[in-house]
């Protein structure tokens, strides 16, 4: 079989520019040639092509190009219920529909499974953007359950076939996607938090953070439909709603082949002691192995509560027991990315970084000066979290009530 | 019961960082650890067993030759054996390809009742390959478990952690789990384990021994792809301030005032 990635020994001038270049360290030099690819270690992610000076490196894609189908059309938005409201991305997702469709032509369409479905329901989806609501409205769907759930979204999109369907990138769109996928043969790319549309082919261009947000990649589908992408909640503008805005609900009529299911749900314990919805916060305030006990994380709870934001922890704050793994920020925990996130006594290693670097602003306190924490703080305060902490929640409490 | 573990070996993040002339991940000299998620799956597969007092533990992987070592780690914590799905005509599968690979893999050993993963591999972050094996299988799946109630010859209950609460789901086998690290300790290998694991025999399957169709494994078979790499553009350099509250906390809030007066309308 023909290497799929080829230096062209004709053109390559030996330069060595692609081998530092490549993120998976398969290119070694070899003297007197072409740099050597170890095949095993390459994802043909075409680093070394970009770099090459001479355009001496081919990889072989075997595209048929395309051109965006006629038969595949319009924005899909999961629309995300958990039985009492919409997750906030859902409507984050909906303004970029609006914003994608506008620039394909096409229409943004919101996918709602529920039981009872409502206009008080559908209403605010139409006025986020959509042009019409496709609604499945059965008992069987009043609480999600991934085989049903894809079920009905993959017979939906075979019948409707959309170009693109857009999910949060929450436990549940995260689940949901990617068994959607496998039987559409759909693309899907994770934890999107870049969305556009390339003019000259109509494609889906999405980028996203990978190895802990150390590097971006940007990604296609080329050849298949719908093309599909789990989008990272607070990364995406919500654009008001225009409650003058006009759109169809579509009522589907299902098979009850499509809600088949060889698991269900049967308990929900809500978790409710304090805010754990880190992936929907505007702020979060995430505490250390410098709080030193459970009991001193009710200063961290006393700031969150003044700023209405969500309490999170490094991974020292929970395996001490001090507070539950729902808080947990980091590469073992969640992923976060608030307007602001506040560190309190966390050093900032690297596995707590890799969940919380692309926060907008990022607030230090710690007493060391040389803990890494400060060297991606937007703002640090250098200092015992013990006296900074109360007087920065008493001062905040004065200017957030006034 | 024969439990199948998949694991991915990634490198390992402690030590990855940005070369800062060319942008990319230096990977020189950086160790590959199995994919911390999967270490928690290794051992639950581990737990089962002992708690049913009879089945089969099995790891699997699909990656290069050496992340073999990653296979020989998990049987040095007490897995049965392990089968390395390794072939150059894997190179360039996204989750799609990766996830019918494995499933492939899966599907040759008979009667597999339960499948364990990591809730997501941190080098990819997508958190996709389980369900979707669990898509190509045409069997349920629970992802993210934080315990498992109750495992019985044709049945499993099991609390998984959602971002409102837990909700406890009850499903057939065979079934496929993620799993997340609240489920469990992994333990450290024993000396025996390390023995055992030095000693194992690792079959390696091909693209050709899993009848696997050409055209859905490796890049052809992977409806993404990736087009351009680049480093996250870099956070500009920090105000940190030092000296007593009184001074340094006004000034903080002073940066965070408009911010917040933002977030409040
Ligand atoms: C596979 C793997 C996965 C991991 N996943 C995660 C993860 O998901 N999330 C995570 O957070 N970690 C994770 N870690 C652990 C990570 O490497 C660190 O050990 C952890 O983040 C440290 O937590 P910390 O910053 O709270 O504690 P420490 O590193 O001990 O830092 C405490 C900080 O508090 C400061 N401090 C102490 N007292 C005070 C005071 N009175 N006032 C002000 N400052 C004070 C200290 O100066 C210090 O900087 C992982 C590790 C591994 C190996
Ligand atoms: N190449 C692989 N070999 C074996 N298991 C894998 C592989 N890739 C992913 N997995 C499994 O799927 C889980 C999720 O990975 P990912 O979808 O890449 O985040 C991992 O924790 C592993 O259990």
């Amino acid at each position: 079989m023909k290497p799929p990635i080829r230096i062209d020994p004709e053109i390559c001038t030996q330069c060595g520019a692609c081998i530092p270049v490549c993120p998976f360290a398969a290119m070694s030099e070899r003297p007197g040639e072409p740099p050597a690819i170890d095949l095993e270690k390459c994802t043909l992610c075409g680093a070394c092509a970009q770099t090459c000076p001479v355009e001496a490196i081919t990889i072989e894609k075997k595209e048929k190009t395309v051109a965006a189908s006629q038969d595949d059309q319009d924005v899909w938005v999961y629309a995300e219920w958990n039985g009492k409201e919409f997750q906030h991305v859902t409507f984050e997702l909906l303004g970029k529909a609006r914003e994608l469709a506008d620039k394909l032509n096409q229409r943004v369409g919101a996918i709602l499974f529920a039981h009872p479905i409502t206009d008080a329901m559908t209403r605010p989806l139409i006025e986020a953007g959509a042009d019409y609501v496709l609604a499945a409205d059965h008992p069987d769907l009043a609480a999600y359950q991934d085989e049903r759930y894809a079920q009905v979204l993959r017979h939906l999109s075979a019948a409707h076939k959309p170009a693109v369907i857009l999910y949060g990138a929450t436990t549940i769109g995260r689940s949901l996607a990617a068994r959607v996928a496998v039987p559409l043969r759909a693309g899907l790319t994770a934890d999107c938090t870049g969305l556009d549309i390339e003019p000259e082919t109509n494609l889906l261009l999405q980028t996203r953070p990978a190895f802990g947000g150390n590097i971006m990649a940007c990604i296609k589908t080329p050849n298949a439909r719908p093309q599909m992408a789990t989008v990272r909640p607070k990364v995406m503008k919500q654009r008001p709603g225009d409650p003058t805005r006009q759109g169809k609900v579509l009522l589907q009529t299902l098979h009850d082949a499509l809600l088949y299911s060889k698991a269900r749900r049967i308990g929900f314990e809500p978790q409710n002691a304090f805010k754990v919805n880190l992936a929907d916060a505007d702020i979060i305030v995430s505490g250390g192995r410098g709080l030193q006990k459970a009991e001193n994380f009710a200063l961290i709870r006393e700031l969150a509560d003044v700023l209405g934001a969500a309490v999170g922890a490094s991974r020292a704050a929970v395996d001490a027991d001090w507070i539950p793994y729902a808080h947990q920020v980091g590469q073992t925990g969640k992923t976060v990315c608030p307007k602001i996130y506040i560190a309190v006594g966390i050093s900032g290693q690297i596995q707590h970084l890799a969940g919380m670097q692309s926060s907008d602003i990022i607030v230090a306190i710690n007493r060391d000066p040389d803990a890494p924490i400060f060297k991606h703080a937007s703002f640090g305060i250098v200092g015992d979290l013990f006296q900074v902490v109360p007087l920065l929640t008493r001062e905040l409490k004065k200017l957030l009530t006034k | 019961m024969h439990i199948v573990v998949c694991v991915k070996q990634v490198p390992e993040t402690g030590n990855c960082k940005i070369d800062p002339v060319t942008h990319t991940l230096v990977r020189e000299g950086v160790a590959a650890i199995v994919n911390p998620f999967d270490m928690y799956a290794i051992e639950e597969g581990l737990r089962l067993k002992a708690r049913l007092g009879t089945g089969r533990v099995t790891v699997i992987s699909m990656g290069p030759r050496q992340a073999e070592s990653a296979l020989r780690e998990a049987i040095a914590m007490g897995a049965d054996d392990a089968v390395l799905i390794s072939d150059r005509a894997f190179a360039g599968s996204d989750t799609w390809a990766t996830s019918y690979t494995l499933a492939k893999a899966i599907e040759k050993f008979g009667n597999v009742r339960l499948i364990l993963c990591g809730k997501q591999a941190t080098d990819g972050d997508t958190a996709q390959v389980g369900p979707g094996i669990a898509a190509h299988l045409n069997i349920p799946q629970i992802t993210y478990v934080r315990k498992i109630e109750t495992l019985e010859t044709n049945r499993i209950v099991a609390q998984r952690a959602l971002e409102e609460g837990n909700e406890t789901v009850e499903s057939s086998l065979p079934c496929l789990l993620t799993v997340i690290k609240e489920i469990n300790e992994p333990r450290i290998p024993s000396l025996k384990g390390k023995m055992n694991a030095k000693k194992a025999v690792i079959p390696v399957w091909t693209a050709a021994d899993l009848g696997c169709d050409p055209a859905l494994i490796g890049l052809e078979g992977s409806p993404t792809r990736v087009v351009r790499i680049f480093a996250p553009p870099v956070r500009s350099g920090g105000e940190i301030y030092t000296g007593e509250p009184q001074e340094t906390v006004p000034r903080l809030i002073e940066k965070l005032k408009d911010t917040l007066a933002l977030i409040a309308r």
